[in-house]
């Protein structure tokens, strides 16, 4: 009977396509096919390939937008507590509560942690950094960042079986399959 | 290819504009222009190039050491005008910036394709120029030793910093707007630096490009965030750029300072500094196009809209000038009357000429076609833009300082080798990191670029031979 993690010898299926709209099909037959564990390497981001894969939306925005929000908090909070709880200073008359002052660092720092939970959050939802891969062992997939597309599919899925996936990667149009350890 | 396909600034019949990218046949070809100079063995102009930067960059190293050994007195300064080069060149450095955040940002923002072939070479200015920019407020306190008194920092003192004031807010300002510029770089380069860890020959690019690719393998999983990340990115740096220029123009427009003191600032600033940071990139990008052989990628269609928006913002700029005599004139206070009738006519009237010939007339010449689509044309316009934005942040500086409100105080401002020596240095930074940007980072867009070509949209059909395109099959 089949195991969890069937074919253990190999990592996956990867499969080459030779235009982004050939990749567009055969990704859309993959995942009526019912696969879970795998994806599509492209040199540059396709326009709708998303769509095509059966993916859900990101949830990146949510994390930039608690990342800004704490930012700002944090800054509002500081220059309170430092201008008018720790150093009160009265500088040209002005109260020591400024917070129409407050604003700009505010906004700034809001900005600031934004871009942090964007650029993070992002390496976070890819677990990267990760600097190496069971992929590139492949030399054909040296190409992926040059004029390459391809699909991989991992052997820990319940649908994977070496042979039949690889002969359906080559109906679905692949213009070579290969195993990758 | 044909000498005519080289220039398309000519319209396109078919959908009535130009292609961005020419004669490329495939993605690969794309990849092949970008990443071969990166891999040429260095050729000797580079080497002249960097001994030229490195050479004004210890000039800037002795004119700043010579500075904290002594002291600011080694500047021009007196008073009344103690601010002098230091500021105007901060502001001019900062302005430069101002462009490859728009074109990174604003223009990604309205899908503005024809950002791509350049966004990548923009935002090295951004980050090499604020970095120009940050030198200059941290050695005019004279005391660089202490600059940390600029920020929060829990000191033996029990002291905190005045957030009362626009000069902190622009401590703050102008170093989350480098590191976010940099954030965003770095994301773009992502992609890009994984096509050069494929392509590498040698073990020390291998490793180097692998690290800071961080494992990227065009996985379409990645893609979906990193889009998101890039889109949100835009957004964010979006108003970030507009309030750095804003909070800029604070420090002057929130003293009492005739001259300084008007709202007109923000919006005045900001035009400039995306009119200052445009001249820059054409002055800086039509010779490195040709030394890389990027004609193909940054074509002169490119050249024709940066000097569409020079002549826009240069006219902004010409109507705030215009703007503020009207306002002096309808305030009826007499300092702020006087302070502009100086301008013109005092003792800085050759600085304020200067700034209206380089800014407000050059670029009335790229409302002619022909002008703007040559390169000799742009390229000297450009340098009379740079030029004459270096003048604005003088004459707003000087001019406004140098009268009093006391005539027994008024002075005249000169500036001294050191103050010289310094600002020249500052371009030696500015060009030493282009050097080494220009031979290591692949300076256009690789991936970026493939997906403005038809042939990346998943529902393009190439034309078979001999017969029309197939379209609508979806």
């Amino acid at each position: 009977m089949a195991n969890e993690n069937r074919n253990s010898a190999h990592w996956g299926a990867l499969a080459q396509f030779a235009t982004p709209a050939d990749l567009y099909h055969a990704c859309e037959k993959v995942r009526d096919a019912g696969f879970s564990k795998w994806d599509a390497h492209t040199p540059f981001p396709v326009h709708g390939l998303d769509k095509a894969m059966g993916m859900q939306q990101s949830k990146l925005p949510w994390i930039v937008l608690g990342a800004g929000l704490t930012g700002a908090a944090l800054a509002f909070w500081m220059q309170t507590w430092m201008s008018a709880i720790a150093y009160p200073l009265i500088i040209s008359g002005k109260p020591y509560w400024s917070w129409q002052a407050f604003i700009p660092i505010t906004f700034e720092l809001g900005i600031l942690f934004a871009a942090f939970g964007a650029v993070f959050g992002m390496m976070a939802l890819n677990r990267l950094p990760m600097l190496w891969h069971p992929l590139f062992r492949s030399r054909r997939f040296e190409r992926v960042t040059d004029d390459a597309f391809f699909i991989s599919i991992e052997s820990t899925d319940p649908k994977f079986d070496a042979r039949a996936t690889l002969e359906l990667l080559t109906e679905f149009g692949a213009t070579h399959v290969e195993l990758v350890e | 290819m044909s000498a005519q396909v080289m220039d398309n600034a000519a319209y396109d019949p078919v959908d009535g504009r130009s292609p961005l990218v020419l004669g490329a046949k495939d993605f690969h070809e794309i990849t092949e222009i970008v990443a071969a100079p990166m891999e040429w063995k260095l050729p000797k102009a580079w080497f002249i190039a960097l001994g030229f930067s490195l050479s004004l960059l210890g000039l800037l190293a002795v004119s700043v050491g010579y500075l904290v050994w002594e002291g600011t007195g080694i500047w021009g300064l007196n008073s009344p005008v103690n601010w002098g080069w230091a500021i105007v060149n901060f502001v001019f450095w900062v302005g430069i910036g101002h462009a490859g955040t728009l074109i990174s940002a604003i223009l990604f923002l309205f899908r503005q394709k024809w950002r791509t072939s350049i966004n990548r070479f923009a935002e090295a200015m951004t980050i090499f120029a604020v970095a120009c920019a940050l030198i200059f407020p941290t050695i005019h306190v004279g005391r660089v030793w202490v600059i940390w008194w600029a920020l929060p920092f829990p000191n033996q003192m029990d002291m905190w910093v005045n957030f009362r004031s626009p000069l902190l807010w622009d401590v703050f300002a102008v170093s989350v707007y480098g590191t976010v510029s940099a954030l965003f770089w770095y994301t773009g380069l992502i992609p890009d630096l994984a096509t050069m860890r494929d392509r590498a020959k040698n073990r020390i690019a291998q490793v180097m490009y692998g690290i800071f690719a961080i494992g990227w393998r065009g996985s379409n999983r990645h893609w979906q965030h990193y889009e998101k990340a890039y889109l949100i990115l835009a957004g964010i740096s979006t108003p970030l750029v507009l309030s750095v220029h804003t909070i800029v123009s604070f420090d002057f427009a929130v003293s009492q300072l005739p001259g300084w003191h008007t709202t007109i600032f923000p919006p005045y600033f900001v035009a400039g500094a995306i009119f200052s940071g445009f001249a820059m990139v054409l002055t800086l990008m039509i010779p490195a196009r040709k030394l890389f052989g990027l004609e193909r990628l940054v074509t002169v269609r490119h050249f024709e809209n940066m000097a569409k928006i020079i002549l826009l913002t240069g006219m902004l700029v010409g109507y705030a000038y215009a703007m503020e005599f009207f306002i002096a004139w309808y305030s009826g206070v007499i300092y702020e009357q006087y302070a502009f009738v100086n301008r013109a006519v005092g003792p800085y009237a050759w600085a304020y000429w200067i700034m209206i010939a380089c800014n407000v007339i050059s670029p009335q010449l790229f409302w002619f076609k022909k002008l703007r689509t040559n390169l000799w044309v742009l390229w000297i316009v450009s340098i009379f833009v740079n030029i004459g934005m270096w003048f604005e942040r003088f004459v707003i500086t000087v001019t406004s300082l140098h009268r009093d409100f006391m005539p027994s105080s008024w002075g005249y401002y000169s500036p001294t080798f050191w103050d010289v020596a310094t600002f020249i240095g500052s371009f030696g930074l500015f060009f030493t990191l282009f050097t080494l940007f220009v031979r290591f980072l692949p300076i256009v867009a690789i991936a970026e670029v493939k997906t403005v070509m038809p042939e990346a949209d998943p529902h393009y059909h190439p034309p078979e031979d001999g017969t029309a395109a197939e379209g609508g099959k979806h």
